[in-house]
């Protein structure tokens, strides 16, 4: 294909887009990690009756090696990149990790739990010997007091909340509901930003994540946003 | 007891009871008596009586101490709380056996302190004349749950035992014109309870009052209906001698009789009962309590928890109470665990031994083709693995206070609690409370202000650390700290996740608070 031809191809495809959004009134299909995956298609999800929390920036995987406590600690106390523990990421914002640039992607999963698996494959990134980082911000209606985050992860991970360190769970395992779980803790009114790092050896990678409350039961109408409101 | 020597002899038999001090088994502070009947609570007390006008107190369950006699000293004397009221039911002879009567005492309080106290007389409520084939002794009292009915059990080896309908606002007998109903034979001490659609009778076969040498056992047998008729497990009715075993002679105690339903609420379930024979109480009849439990419809005497270590494993989750620190397999690390060992610095690894073999490089080490064992990486090392203790790997271990977490179980010495009674600090229906401790070390599970749960570096008796075990009746245990700081609610060890456990309030529906403990 020539460029004369590539440049028209480009600019009858772009026409085409702006047509149909003018047509539609929607936004372009979203990218799919297939075949779990999908970009976000709208500002804000609910999680449901299970409680699930469905929405998440991903960072493209970073090479580690290690499972272990120690050595999992030791991980995610390293810093990769500037404001690792405190970044509100945009889709398609980059990070600079030992000379690679990485991307963070805004996905929506159509399952209970986030098959990174299928995220860093469909991108055709390493998926053994890894490390992901993975940001949400669960927006609560109240002050909720008495709640846990639950989570189950393959492999090892390490959760915080509002910058909190709450669950470290450690080895090659697999994703189990409820695996590893919170302290009780507060919610507070508005957003609260919850952050892991989710560490592969090898093989299938994924991890899940909701709310309890009081009594243990899934929190749902929690809304997940990838943005705290007005920034 | 078996009636054959007149009840005045077993009066007097009873009053050399001994009253010992605790030892290593049953119950604790003084515990002697015979023919025990229903525990009943006020007060927050509890209370037995039996034969001769014994009675005990206690303040939680475990200590006794003698009580007050009530108004009428009789046999085998049985208790209910009902309305506002508090009925006893008293056996005397009135001549020569199997001539006696049942009488009914009640009053508003079983605690001489109160006000309240004052025992009224109620009356016969059944006799036999001496020539029928009955003998009215030993009653056993039972408020239907599913009709509000209200009947009375009774009667021994001379005969039948049989069964009269009371009235449930008066205590009395509800119709004198009512014959009683024959139920079972060749037994005695009888009771009757309700569970999941059937009634069941329990009744005491074998012989009484001979010490050591007294053949006393509990047996039972169901019905649907609360008249009868009453079968065991072999489908044998309890009116030709049926009756399934449930409890008898174990240990160092010998005859067990006077079965006496204690519900503690919550499906936790006890029953009190005696032995005639405590070896270590110099062979006297002693109370004691035990859990009930539940196996194909029928009940099963359960064990109360003794002294050990063990793994504590989650029936919801299937993983197992640890101290959160990092473990290391036992006979140490080599590479044919997946995800490998921890940095060298971070690692215990045996200087000799099993798992010291595997040498870096070697042909049977990390590098090689056989993953560190000669044999291939399933061969093992050829000899048997010592089993993992503390001392061997404790040396990494935070020295301060560190959290509880959840595992599945690798036969680590994180994973292995020492369960041992405290001595004087109290305890509940049937046991003392315990220390849980990480066993070869002094590492103690605490209770914690914000319910959650903490491993101290050591014991100090505090309230927060010591624990209750009631095993349900699936065998499980609800395991409870005797207090939480800054909390009244009582609240129980809880897997809210399977690699976290917790406190929160014991639903008997779930089995997030049900553990098994399992000997390592």
């Amino acid at each position: 294909m020539n460029a004369y031809r590539k440049y028209l191809v480009s600019a009858l495809a772009v026409l085409s887009g702006l047509t149909l959004v003018a047509m539609t009134g929607q936004a372009p299909a979203p990218k799919s990690y297939v075949p779990t995956l999908t970009s976000p298609a709208t500002p804000a999800l609910l999680t449901g009756a299970d409680g699930f929390i469905k929405r998440w920036f991903l960072l493209e995987p970073i090479g580690v090696n290690g499972l272990t406590e120690h050595e999992v600690q030791a991980m995610v106390k390293k810093e990769y990149f500037p404001d690792q523990y405190t970044v509100i990421p945009h889709d398609g914002d980059k990070e600079t990790v030992g000379g690679s640039t990485l991307t963070w992607h805004a996905v929506d999963t159509r399952l209970y739990n986030v098959n990174l698996y299928h995220f860093a494959y469909s991108l055709g990134k390493p998926t053994s010997n890894v490390l992901f980082w993975a940001v949400t911000i669960v927006n609560s209606p109240e002050e909720m007091h008495d709640v846990r985050l639950a989570i189950g992860s393959n492999a090892a991970s390490v959760w915080w909340v509002n910058g909190q360190e709450v669950i470290g769970i450690y080895g090659d395992i697999q994703t189990v509901i409820d695996d590893g779980v919170s302290k009780r803790m507060t919610l507070k009114k508005g957003p609260n930003v919850v952050r892991a790092a989710v560490i592969n050896g090898g093989g299938a990678t994924d991890f899940c994540a909701r709310f309890l409350d009081a009594n243990d039961k899934p929190i749902k109408g929690l809304t997940v946003t990838l943005s705290e409101p007005g920034k | 007891m078996r009636h054959n020597t007149g009840i005045d002899m077993k009066c007097a038999l009873l009053t050399v009871f001994l009253a010992l001090a605790s030892t290593t088994f049953a119950l604790d502070g003084e515990i002697g008596i015979h023919d025990p009947s229903t525990i009943v609570v006020d007060h927050g007390k509890y209370y037995v009586y039996g034969t001769g006008g014994r009675s005990l107190v206690s303040d939680d369950g475990w200590t006794w101490r003698r009580g007050v006699t009530p108004s009428r000293v009789g046999a085998a004397p049985d208790v209910i709380y009902l309305g506002d009221r508090f009925y006893m039911y008293v056996a005397r002879g009135t001549g020569p056996q199997p001539k006696a009567e049942i009488d009914m005492i009640w009053s508003k309080t079983v605690d001489p302190n109160s006000p309240d106290y004052k025992w009224v007389d109620g009356g016969m409520v059944v006799n036999s004349n001496g020539v029928e084939d009955s003998n009215a002794i030993d009653p056993g009292v039972f408020l239907d749950p599913t009709t509000g009915r209200l009947w009375l059990v009774y009667g021994s080896y001379f005969g039948y035992i049989r069964l009269v309908e009371l009235n449930p606002k008066t205590g009395g007998r509800l119709s004198f014109k009512v014959p009683p109903l024959n139920l079972a034979i060749n037994c005695e001490a009888s009771d009757m309870i309700y569970h999941d659609g059937w009634y069941y009778l329990l009744a005491t076969h074998g012989s009484c009052c001979a010490g050591a040498n007294s053949g006393y056992n509990i047996r039972v047998g169901r019905s649907r209906k609360v008249t009868g008729p009453f079968l065991d497990a072999e489908g044998v009715d309890m009116i030709q001698g049926g009756g399934k075993l449930l409890i008898g002679s174990g240990g160092r105690t010998i005859g067990a009789g006077h079965f006496g339903l204690l519900n503690l609420g919550d499906g936790v379930q006890k029953f009190s009962m005696h032995w005639e024979a405590d070896l270590d109480r110099g062979g006297s009849s002693v109370l004691d309590i035990r859990p009930l439990l539940w196996k194909d419809g029928w009940p099963v005497a359960g064990e109360n928890l003794k002294e050990g270590t063990y793994e504590i494993q989650s029936v919801r989750t299937g993983t197992a109470l640890d101290m959160a620190v990092e473990g290391v397999p036992v006979g140490g690390w080599v590479r044919r665990f997946r995800g490998g060992p921890p940095p060298a610095g971070n690692r215990t690894e045996p200087s000799s031994g099993p798992g010291a073999g595997a040498q870096p490089g070697g042909p049977g080490g990390p590098g090689g083709p056989s993953g560190g064992f000669p044999g291939g990486m399933f061969a093992g090392t050829g000899k048997p693995i010592p089993d993992q203790d503390a001392a061997q790997i404790d040396k990494d271990w935070p020295a301060g206070n560190v959290d509880a977490g959840m595992s599945n179980y690798l036969c680590q010495a994180q994973q292995k609690w020492q369960i041992t009674p405290v001595p004087d600090a109290g305890g509940y229906p049937g046991s003392p409370y315990f220390k849980i401790t990480i066993a070869g070390t002094d590492r103690t599970l605490a209770a914690t202000a914000d319910a959650e749960l903490v491993v101290l570096p050591a014991f100090t008796g505090a309230p927060e650390q010591l624990w209750r075990f009631d095993q349900l009746a699936d065998g499980s245990w609800r395991i409870m700290p005797k207090a939480v700081p800054n909390s009244q609610q009582p609240l129980a060890l809880s897997a809210v996740g399977a690699s976290f456990a917790t406190l929160s309030k014991f639903d008997p529906k779930s089995d997030k608070q049900r553990w098994l403990l399992k000997t390592p």
